[in-house]
């Protein structure tokens, strides 16, 4: 039969059907349900198993903070585990399954494990499974593992989208129930841009709930009304279905706009938002959340929270039962009994643990003061309960209030520390919450509602004015007062019958006691040993109960023991909407040079390097092996010319009369005599002596210099250069600007390169040998105007020059080249050639600038100035930096020309090891760094650090890679492998 | 020994006889009134480690740990449980292949179950060069006997079919893998710790706050507390975060600067990895606890702060991290965020040395790495303590190293704390 | 977290880069003097470590770039001055 639990009334749509499963069952709702609302409508309340016990559970809540309900939504990539039913708006084709068992939910077989529970208390795993040694990986563990768990994660990539946000305003306001919207009307109504958000779909907060008239109409008429008001106005950003998880730094609140409330598959809509508000002041109304009581077997299904069965009586229109029975400790639990009564629901009894008058009368109840309930009966559905007073009551839904606690979550963000209040039997905020907040209403523990409205009219518009807004001249809204009496109830010692404190994880009063009698006394080392309040419901309805029974145990007051720390997420939000659009290609940005396109052309792989994409090398037809093309790529160059985009260095065009002066402070070397017109090379240190980065630095003009930085540094080597300048010599003249992106530059190498250059260089323009030679830069033209910078350098060894010019020029000057190489036979050639080349040469790069390593270590030693102070001079100096044993950059081959040429692998990462030494670390004498097959030499040849390498040249060592599985003999020799002497690049 | 041994028959024996042969797991003690030979500043992992070592190997039992709140609470308590000794440098990697060699004997030596659980670690390569820094890496690791694989792309999909192997900022080329590498549940390893030095007469004194150090004529006394002044022979500061904090009482100032790491776990799911992946491009490494939570991390959020807590940048930064090499994770809820305080030291290396204080120590400088080294820092550390003389694989965490050059750092990032 | 810009008025903390501890202003000028090699050391690797009011240095890399001071609570956050750091270095004596 369909929804035989619903109800006349509710705010429900019931011209409105909804169709949906649950573990395959077609059931029916109606629109404005939550799939817990309906699945209680369709009688269908076991729901889920516990985590440990595999104890048959049933919805307990009617919020986030519901601690049985959560199962599989959707399914495929779609799924999304542990999803809390109480939060899920009901949607046409939603698809729900219980998790956490095996077989039938009705039958689980994991169930067994309730009837091992005595040997399974809290903390029994620390105590066993030690033996045999080897079984805890193999038997144990995966044992364990297999049972734990909750909900099943696809295995498939996400399907949805994430977005994220950014929205500001003067002040947000946290829950838009009574006191959230009192506060809203009165702030914005003053002027001020107010967001108001709610992790409900409907605002109105309990008011939806309850049954009390404000301002003489029906609370959820009342909030309705509030609501459509502030929609009204521009200065207010309505947030509904949006959950501020956490308080950040200065304001900075994160919030999760829940957009999933129809079918995934059929949207194309951002699954959720995750936005970021930036309030100037914020104000708390996040109400309260109701706590169970400790008794025997109090986790059946169809034992729920007193405030939540009112909830879906009220709100939802559906009866959680046929005979409802309501065991409460404080006022506002008669308020269930009396509104179930009032729609027809047959209230059998209600037991007060109090020894007070009854509260009011309950038609057709038994009332029992001073009684609490001890047991209760029912496997997979509550069918009895037993009092302390010997009676046993046949009932089908049991209605539990331990009172109301105030949801200070996020007061404590910045680490407040919540104060115990004797009159309502909570824990209430302290004054240390985030700056700028504020609390009103039950948060705060003002539990009167017609308290709590006036103090979120009061707080909204004093707020405001702090803010310079105008006070409001709103009247506050008015409802009868009620009051709100309690007496802690923290369970009833019930003998062999365990008593449920934290339902998820299967924590018990007696697991708690256990804890404190092995010595975990502090909150913390109860909830890390018993697991107390670390399931996905973060314990909201389970810790302060928890507390009770230690504060009982210990004979001390509960500000004593206190609460854990409350950490942001508020509720569990999920891992994509933290990403966002950060995926695959976007997860950090793209950056293309001028040329990309023609080397996408030109059929190019490329490689990323600090998010450029460079081409690594261009394969012909035929070409099978990237080696193939690399060689030739050299070759070609080698014997004739060659092209290779270079734009990714980093570039700064540095101008001021004190340049030189920068330049000698931030360089090993001299760098105050460089000429107009002039290039050089530079290596920059780190303060405590490692070598930074190299680079050249070319003088265009008396204060005019440009400075080119490794590709990987430019980012970090421009920010040290403006350290440099700003914060440690402010008063020099020296302005700069990084220029990476506005140049295109282009390495142009081999013996006809300046042949090719020629054909393009504008002809007032002498590069000739003399007129342009090694080292020179000049501010030039090309192809007839266009402005261009000239620098005859060369990492390749070869003559070669790099020409720049600007970004918009960048790829018809590639083609340009081209086209004029063309009768030189002209290559391009991407960065594996470009390694290979540099690597001839013995220049270091990435892998020998490591930051490990010092100019003296590169060999560079006498390149550095002892006549200036520059930054990593003095800290370069010393001891352990100077000794001779240190590993220093040499150069190596093998002896057999044919070794690792049939392996596949370089030599690259291998350890050097005397000829006839033990792979140990007391032998290790260095690695190498770079390697690669050299064509020119018809071998692998390697860079590499070893200890005292300078004088060893001519030794024989061997270079050991045991990951690989190879061990050959090789050659310290010179890092300058090809054309030692360095001929080529002046010629 | 006073204890009765944990074992299955003792925990069933318990369970029908209604739990009550239970005994704290450690003794709450008060301090002394004539003192201590030793006093452990902090009842961290490390402090408790100490002082189990002190009593264990060197037979020096008249010991106190001093903890300001309670013990375990700082890092030991709250990190990604990650254990490895897949370093690099000389000067660490011995030390932390005799803490993994420690942790694989630790659940019988203390008998507790602290469910270390060596179920590999391994480290994706997405670049030519990347592979041939993590080449050098694996003979070093193959080199100190730690152990390692290097795993093809092809057998990485094969394994862990939920990585994406193609993305296109950071396909997955390899991978090198320390098969002896895994988590430890790691509140354990405080409770095991405490209660092997328990039982063997250290005190454990929990909220007694250090408020200052009784020093004369350049040497350490003993130490002021919350609960009084106390005597020592020799003091010995263990506090991590807290360095900077504690030394200063003492007039030390330290090449360290405090930050947060912030950590996230998601709700439990039912198996979805088996080992520890580190995917060191995007900042994010992640294992799965025993109880089904995704354990996860990346970057210090880069500031100095001693507020156990971060901010969102980084929070964002490590789940896209996430997202870029596992796609699933994206339904995944993260359920909880913490931050610890780090001591993040000037090389990315640690200290365990004495000080110029006369009878004053100081172990620190651990940056985010404390949690995997506390056997190995409590071995070397109570060695110390014991003799006056580094042990040998501890030799290079000597505080005056960065005076002469002697620097140990891993990343080559230099003196910049938050970059380590 | 926040920053209020001197020029630029409030930014969020992702638009910077940190470096550290404003001490790292007070670069020794001593350097031919043979003792300067402690100070250095001094000057790289020393830190107060401060728990409380922490001057320190950011840097406005998605922005400006500029190098501000920033006088931070190392306990709480809260941030009660910004400056530029040239404005800073120099009133500390540096120039040239």
């Amino acid at each position: 039969m369909s929804q035989i639990n619903r109800k006349d009334g509710g705010l429900i749509n019931k011209d409105k059907t909804i169709t949906f499963t649950f573990n395959g069952h077609i059931l029916r709702g109606y629109e404005g349900d939550t799939l817990a609302s309906a699945l209680l409508a369709n009688d269908k309340h076991l729901v889920g198993r516990s985590f440990k016990y595999h104890r048959p559970r049933g919805i307990v809540t009617v919020g986030s903070e519901e601690p049985n309900a959560i199962m599989e939504i959707g399914s495929g990539a779609y799924k999304e585990p542990n999803t809390r039913a109480t939060v899920t708006q009901l949607y046409n084709g939603l698809e729900a399954n219980s998790q956490n068992h095996r077989g039938p939910l009705g039958f689980d077989l994991m169930a067994i494990t309730d009837f091992f529970s005595p040997m399974l208390g809290a903390g029994f795993y620390y105590k066993t499974f030690m033996w045999p040694k080897a079984f805890w990986e193999k038997i144990y563990e995966p044992a364990i593992r297999n049972s734990a768990g909750l909900g099943t994660l696809a295995k498939q990539p996400d399907p949805d989208t994430y977005d994220k946000g950014f929205r500001y305003c003067d002040i947000l306001i946290i829950g838009a129930g009574a006191s959230g919207l009192s506060a809203a009307l009165t702030a914005a109504s003053s002027g001020a841009k107010v967001i108001l958000a709610d992790e409900d779909f409907l605002m109105g907060g309990r008011l939806n709930s309850e049954t009390a008239k404000i301002d003489g109409i029906s609370g959820s008429e009342w909030a309705k009304n509030a609501v459509d008001k502030l929609s009204a106005m521009d200065n207010v950003t309505l947030m509904a279905d949006t959950t501020i998880f956490g308080v950040y730094d200065h304001g900075i609140y994160g919030a999760l706009e829940n957009r999933s409330s129809e079918s995934r598959e059929d949207s194309k809509k951002p699954r959720q938002v995750n936005w970021r508000i930036y309030a100037k002041r914020s104000i708390l109304c996040a109400g309260a959340i109701e706590r169970s009581i400790a008794f025997g077997n109090n986790d059946r299904p169809g034992i729920m929270l007193a405030g939540a069965v009112r909830s879906y009586m009220n709100r939802f229109a559906v009866a959680t039962g046929q005979k409802v029975t309501v065991y409460t400790n404080n006022d506002d639990g008669w308020q269930t009994a009396k509104d179930l009564r009032a729609k027809g629901v047959k209230v059998v009894a209600v037991i007060d643990s109090r020894s007070i008058s009854p509260v009011m009368g309950i038609q057709g109840a038994e009332i029992f003061m001073g009684t609490d309930v001890i047991d209760t009966k029912g496997r997979r559905r509550l069918k009895s309960i037993k009092l302390s007073n010997g009676r046993t009551i046949d009932t089908d839904s049991l209605a539990v209030s331990g009172g109301w606690n105030p949801n200070l979550h996020l007061t404590c963000h910045h680490r407040g520390i919540p104060k115990w209040n004797e009159d309502i039997a909570s824990f209430v905020p302290d004054d240390k919450a985030p700056p700028g907040m504020s609390v009103a209403g039950r948060a705060k523990g003002t539990m009167v509602l017609n308290d709590a409205i006036k103090e979120g009219h009061d707080l909204g518009s004093s707020v405001a004015q702090d803010l310079g807004y105008k006070a409001s001249d709103l009247e506050p809204a008015t409802t009868p007062s009620v009051a709100y009496n309690i007496v802690a109830n923290w369970g009833v010692p019930s003998g062999k019958n365990r008593a449920w404190v934290d339902f998820q994880n299967d924590v018990t009063a007696k697991d708690v006691k256990l804890a404190n009698q092995e010595g975990f006394k502090s909150v913390e080392h109860v909830k890390r040993y018993t697991t107390l309040g670390m399931a996905t419901d973060q314990g909201k309805t389970a810790n302060v109960l928890g507390i009770g029974i230690m504060a009982e145990n210990m004979g001390q007051t509960m500000e004593e023991t206190g609460t854990t720390i409350f950490r942001p997420p508020y509720s569990p939000v999920a891992v994509g909407a933290f990403a966002g659009r950060r995926r695959g290609m976007e997860f950090y940005p793209t950056r293309y040079t001028p040329s990309h396109k023609w080397s996408e052309e030109q059929g190019a792989v490329f490689v990323e390097v600090g998010m450029w994409y460079r081409s690594q090398w261009f394969p012909q037809p035929g070409e099978t092996h990237w080696r193939q093309s690399v060689d030739r790529e050299v070759i070609q160059t080698r014997s004739s010319v060659g092209i290779c985009d270079v734009t990714t260095l980093g570039k700064i065009d540095i101008k001021g009369s004190d340049v030189s002066e920068f330049l000698n402070k931030v360089y090993v070397n001299a760098f105050a005599k460089l000429p107009v017109g002039k290039t050089r090379y530079g290596l920059m240190l780190r303060e405590d002596g490692m070598a930074m980065d190299d680079g050249t630095t070319a003088r265009l003009a008396e204060d005019h210099f440009v400075m080119t930085t490794t590709t990987a540094n430019a980012v970090s080597v421009y920010r040290h250069l403006q350290f440099c300048h700003q914060v440690l010599w402010p008063d020099l003249d020296v302005h700069m600007i990084s220029v990476t992106e506005q140049y295109a530059q282009y390495a142009v190498a081999g013996p006809n390169s300046r042949k090719l250059l020629e054909k393009i260089v504008d002809p007032e323009h002498d590069i000739s040998n003399e007129g342009f030679p090694f080292m020179a830069a000049a501010e030039i033209s090309v192809c007839g105007g266009v402005p261009a910078r000239l620098f005859r350098i060369s990492f390749s060894g070869e003559l070669a020059y790099e020409i720049a010019v600007p970004t918009r020029y960048g790829d018809s000057l590639m083609r340009v080249m081209m086209e004029a190489g063309k009768e030189f036979n002209v290559v391009p050639y991407g960065t594996e050639a470009l390694g290979v080349m540099r690597i001839e040469k013995g220049h270091a790069a990435g892998p020998e600038l490591n930051g490990q390593t010092s100019a003296y270590d590169l060999g560079m030693g006498g390149m550095v100035s002892g006549k200036k102070d520059f930054i990593g001079y003095k800290l370069g100096l010393r001891e352990e930096l100077q000794r001779s044993d240190r590993m220093q950059m040499v150069g190596f081959k093998p002896v057999n020309k044919g070794d690792l040429v049939d392996k596949g692998h370089s030599m690259a990462g291998a350890h050097l090891l005397g000829l006839r030494d033990e792979p140990t670390t007391e032998n290790d004498q260095g690695w190498i760094s770079s390697s690669i097959y050299s064509p020119m030499l018809g071998c692998y040849i390697g860079l590499g650090f070893i200890k005292d390498g300078l004088n060893r040249k001519g030794e024989f060592v061997r270079a050991v890679d045991l990951v690989r599985g190879s061990d050959i003999e090789v050659e310290i020799c010179s890092p300058h492998f090809y054309d030692p002497e360095g001929g080529r690049l002046r010629e | 020994m006073s204890k009765t041994r944990y074992s299955a028959f003792k925990v069933v024996k318990e369970a029908l006889t209604g739990h009550k042969g239970w005994e704290p797991t450690w003794r709450d003690a008060e301090p002394k009134a004539d003192g201590y030979d030793v006093i452990i500043v902090g009842g961290g992992g490390h402090g408790l480690s100490t002082a189990y070592y002190l009593a264990k190997n060197h037979g020096i039992t008249n010991v106190a740990v001093l903890e300001k709140g309670w013990i375990g609470g700082g890092n030991v308590g709250r990190n990604t449980t990650i254990i490895r000794s897949n370093y690099l440098l000389p000067g660490n990697e011995p030390f932390y292949e005799l803490s993994m060699q420690l942790w694989e004997n630790l659940e019988q030596d203390l008998n507790y179950n602290a469910m270390v659980s060596q179920r590999g670690i391994m480290n994706l390569i997405h670049s030519d060069a990347q592979r041939d820094a993590f080449i050098r890496r694996g003979n070093a690791m193959l080199f100190a006997d730690a152990g390692c694989e290097y795993i093809e792309a092809k057998e990485v999909k094969e394994r862990y079919p939920f990585l994406d192997m193609d993305n296109p900022r950071f396909p997955i080329k390899a991978a090198l893998a320390q098969p002896r590498g895994g988590t430890v549940r790691h509140d354990a390893v405080a409770w095991g710790y405490a209660r092997g030095a328990s039982d063997l007469g250290v005190d454990i004194i929990q909220n007694c706050e250090v408020t200052g150090f009784n020093i004369e004529n350049g040497k350490c006394l003993g130490v002021q507390t919350s609960k009084g002044e106390i005597k020592a022979g020799r003091v010995a500061v263990c506090v991590a975060g807290s360095s900077g904090r504690v030394m200063a009482k003492a007039g030390i100032k330290l090449p360290i600067e405090s930050h947060v790491l912030q950590a996230f776990v998601t709700e439990g799911l039912k198996p979805v990895m088996d080992n520890v992946i580190t995917f060191g491009a995007g900042h994010f490494y992640c294992s799965q606890s025993d109880k089904g939570g995704l354990v996860f991390g990346g970057d210090i959020d880069g500031y100095n702060t001693y507020a156990q807590r971060g901010n969102l940048p980084v929070v964002e930064d490590v789940c896209s991290g996430g997202m870029a090499i596992m796609p699933s994770i994206g339904r995944a809820r993260l359920l909880r965020m913490w931050g610890g305080i780090m001591d993040m030291s000037m090389d990315g290396s640690p200290f365990i040395d004495s000080t110029e204080v006369e009878e004053l120590f100081f172990n620190g400088g651990w940056c985010y790495g404390g949690f995997k080294a506390t056997p190995a820092s409590g071995y070397c550390y109570a060695h110390l303590l014991a003799t006056n003389h580094s042990h040998e694989v501890a030799s290079a965490y000597k505080l005056d190293r960065f005076r002469r050059g002697a620097i140990i750092d891993e990343k080559g990032v230099g003196a910049q704390p938050n970059l380590h | 977290m926040i920053i209020n810009h001197p020029l630029l008025g409030p930014r969020d903390s992702e638009e910077f880069v940190y470096l550290g501890s404003t001490d790292l202003i007070n670069r020794p000028t001593n350097w031919e003097d043979e003792a300067s090699a402690e100070d250095f050391y001094q000057y790289q690797y020393i830190r107060e470590n401060v728990a409380g009011d922490h001057k320190e240095l950011w840097y406005h890399e998605q922005g400006d770039q500029s190098w501000l001071v920033v006088t931070r609570n190392t306990l709480t956050h809260e941030i009660t001055n910004v400056e530029l750091a040239q404005d800073v270095s120099r009133a500390m004596g540096r120039g040239k």
